[in-house]
C-alpha cells in the first residue's frame, strides 16, 4: 500500500534475475540510484575538469570548490599525511551527497536509507583504517586505547571502553547516516500523507510542514555526507597521527 | 487558542501516526536481507568504478587546473610587481627631469630679470644724468636770462625816457644822465622790492 511511509525503502527487481551461483544480485531499484548517484558525480566532474580555462565556468568552478572544500577538510581534521587517502575520501563523500540528495527528489530511491549500504562503507572505513594504522605503528597502535594521563587504577576501565568505542565506530558511522535519511524520509512520507488524508480544508498546516521539512531534508543530506566524510578524515587522523 | 490549535494538530498527527503504524506490519524492509548481497554487490560496483574513474581521470585533471591556475596567477602577480618596479622607476626619472627644468626655468627666469633690472637702472641712470643736464643748463639760462634782463630793462628804459623827453621837450637830452637817472629809479626800485 502506498500510504505505508516505509513503502518507499522496498528494494525490488529490476529487469531480469541475476544468479551468481546461488546468489542473487539481481539489478534493483537500489542498484539503479547507485548507478545514477555515480554517473551524475562522474558526468558534472568531467564536464567540470574538462575546460582548462583561468577563469572557470560554472561547471568548472563547481568542481573546484568541492574538490578544495574536501581537500581543506581533509587538511584540517586529518593534517597532510592524509593526502595520499584524498581521492578516497572524494569520492566517499560526493557518493553519499549524491545518494542523498537524489533521494530528495519525489519518487525516488535513497540508497542511503539503507543499513546494509551505510554498514558496508563505514565497515571499509573502519578495515582500511584499522590496517593503516597497524602498518604506520605496528604493534604501537595499540597504545590509541591507552590515553595517557589515566591514574592506574581506571586504567583497565577506560581501555575497556576505548576498545568498544573503536569497535561501535562503524556501527555508529552506519546508522547515524541510515538512521537520518530513514527517519527524514520517513517524517516527510507522513506529512505528505497527512496532507492528502486532512484534505483541502485541514491539509495546510502538514503541507507547510512539508514544506519545511523538505528544506531541513535538503540540509541534513548535506550534513549526514559531510558529517561521515568528516568522521572518515578523523578516524584517519587517530591512524596517522597516533595521539596518546 | 493560537497555542491550542496547535496542541489539537499535534494531537491528532500522534494519532494518526499511531494507526499509520499500526497498520504497518511488514516492518523496516532495510532489515530484509532478500536484496542484502545483490545491494552490496552493485555498492561495490558502482563505487568503486566512481573512485577509480574519479582518482585516474578526473581528479588529477581539476588539480592540474588549480595548479596551473596558481602558478599562472603568481606568475602574474610577479610581472605585475615588476611592472609596479618600472614604472615607479620610470615616475622617479620623470620626477628628476621636471624638477631639474623647473630649476632651469627659474634660472632662465632669473637671469631674464637681472639682465632687464640691469638694462632698466643703466637706462634710468643714463636718463636721469640727461635730466640733470638739462635741468642745470635752464638753470644756467635762467639765470643769466635773468642777469642780462635787468641791463636790458634799464637801457629800453633810458631809451624809452629819452624818447618821451624828446616828445615833451622838443630838444635832445644828453642820454648818459637819462640813463643815471634810470639806473637809479631802477635801484630804488629795487630796494623798494626787496622791503616789501
Amino acid at each position: 500500500m502506498a500510504s505505508n511511509p516505509m513503502y518507499q525503502f522496498n528494494v525490488y527487481r529490476i529487469g531480469p534475475e541475476i544468479k551468481l551461483g546461488s546468489v542473487d544480485i539481481s539489478f534493483t531499484n537500489a542498484s539503479l540510484f547507485m548507478v545514477i548517484s555515480s554517473l551524475a558525480i562522474l558526468i558534472i566532474f568531467n564536464l567540470g575538469a574538462k575546460k582548462k580555462t583561468l577563469i572557470p565556468d560554472k561547471l568548472q568552478l563547481l568542481s573546484e570548490l568541492s574538490y578544495s572544500f574536501v581537500a581543506k577538510m581533509i587538511s584540517d581534521t586529518a593534517g597532510s599525511k592524509a593526502k595520499p587517502y584524498f581521492s578516497f575520501i572524494f569520492s566517499l563523500f560526493m557518493f553519499v551527497l549524491f545518494c542523498n540528495m537524489f533521494g530528495m527528489i519525489p519518487y525516488a530511491f535513497t540508497v542511503t536509507s539503507h543499513i546494509i549500504v551505510t554498514f558496508v562503507l563505514a565497515a571499509f572505513i573502519f578495515v582500511g583504517v584499522t590496517i593503516i594504522g597497524f602498518m604506520k605503528h605496528g604493534l604501537g597502535y595499540l597504545k590509541l586505547f591507552v590515553p595517557s594521563g589515566v591514574p592506574m587504577v581506571l586504567l583497565p576501565l577506560i581501555v575497556v571502553i576505548e576498545i568498544i568505542s573503536y569497535l561501535s565506530r562503524p556501527i555508529s558511522l552506519s546508522v547515524r547516516l541510515f538512521a537520518n535519511m530513514m527517519a527524514g524520509h520517513t517524517m516527510m512520507k507522513v506529512f505528505g500523507g497527512f496532507v492528502i488524508s486532512l484534505g483541502i480544508v485541514g491539509g495546510w498546516l502538514p503541507l507547510s510542514f512539508s514544506v519545511a521539512l523538505t528544506g531541513l531534508e535538503i540540509l541534513v543530506a548535506f550534513l549526514q555526507a559531510y558529517v561521515f566524510a568528516i568522521l572518515t578524515c578523523i578516524y584517519l587522523n587517530d591512524a596517522l597521527n597516533l595521539h596518546h | 487558542m493560537l497555542k491550542k490549535i496547535i496542541i489539537l494538530v499535534f494531537v491528532t498527527c500522534f494519532a494518526c501516526f499511531n494507526t499509520v503504524f499500526a497498520a504497518e506490519s511488514g516492518g523496516m524492509p532495510q532489515l530484509n536481507p532478500e536484496f542484502w548481497i545483490s545491494q552490496i554487490f552493485w555498492l561495490i560496483i558502482t563505487f568503486g568504478i566512481l573512485f577509480i574513474v574519479l582518482t585516474k581521470v578526473i581528479l588529477p585533471k581539476i588539480s592540474d587546473n588549480l595548479e596551473t591556475r596558481k602558478s599562472q596567477i603568481l606568475e602574474n602577480i610577479e610581472t605585475a610587481d615588476k611592472q609596479k618596479e618600472e614604472s615607479q622607476k620610470k615616475i622617479d626619472e620623470y620626477e628628476k627631469i621636471i624638477l631639474e627644468s623647473k630649476i632651469k626655468a627659474k634660472n632662465y627666469f632669473n637671469d631674464a630679470r637681472e639682465k632687464i633690472l640691469e638694462d632698466i637702472n643703466k637706462k634710468r641712470a643714463a636718463l636721469e644724468k640727461d635730466l640733470d643736464e638739462e635741468i642745470s643748463n635752464t638753470e644756467n639760462e635762467l639765470f643769466e636770462f635773468k642777469e642780462s634782463s635787468g641791463d636790458k630793462v634799464t637801457k629800453i628804459a633810458a631809451e624809452t625816457s629819452a624818447e618821451l623827453i624828446k616828445e615833451l621837450i622838443g630838444e635832445g637830452v644828453n642820454s648818459s644822465s637819462i640813463a643815471a637817472i634810470v639806473e637809479d629809479q631802477a635801484k630804488m626800485n629795487k630796494e623798494r622790492k626787496d622791503v616789501i
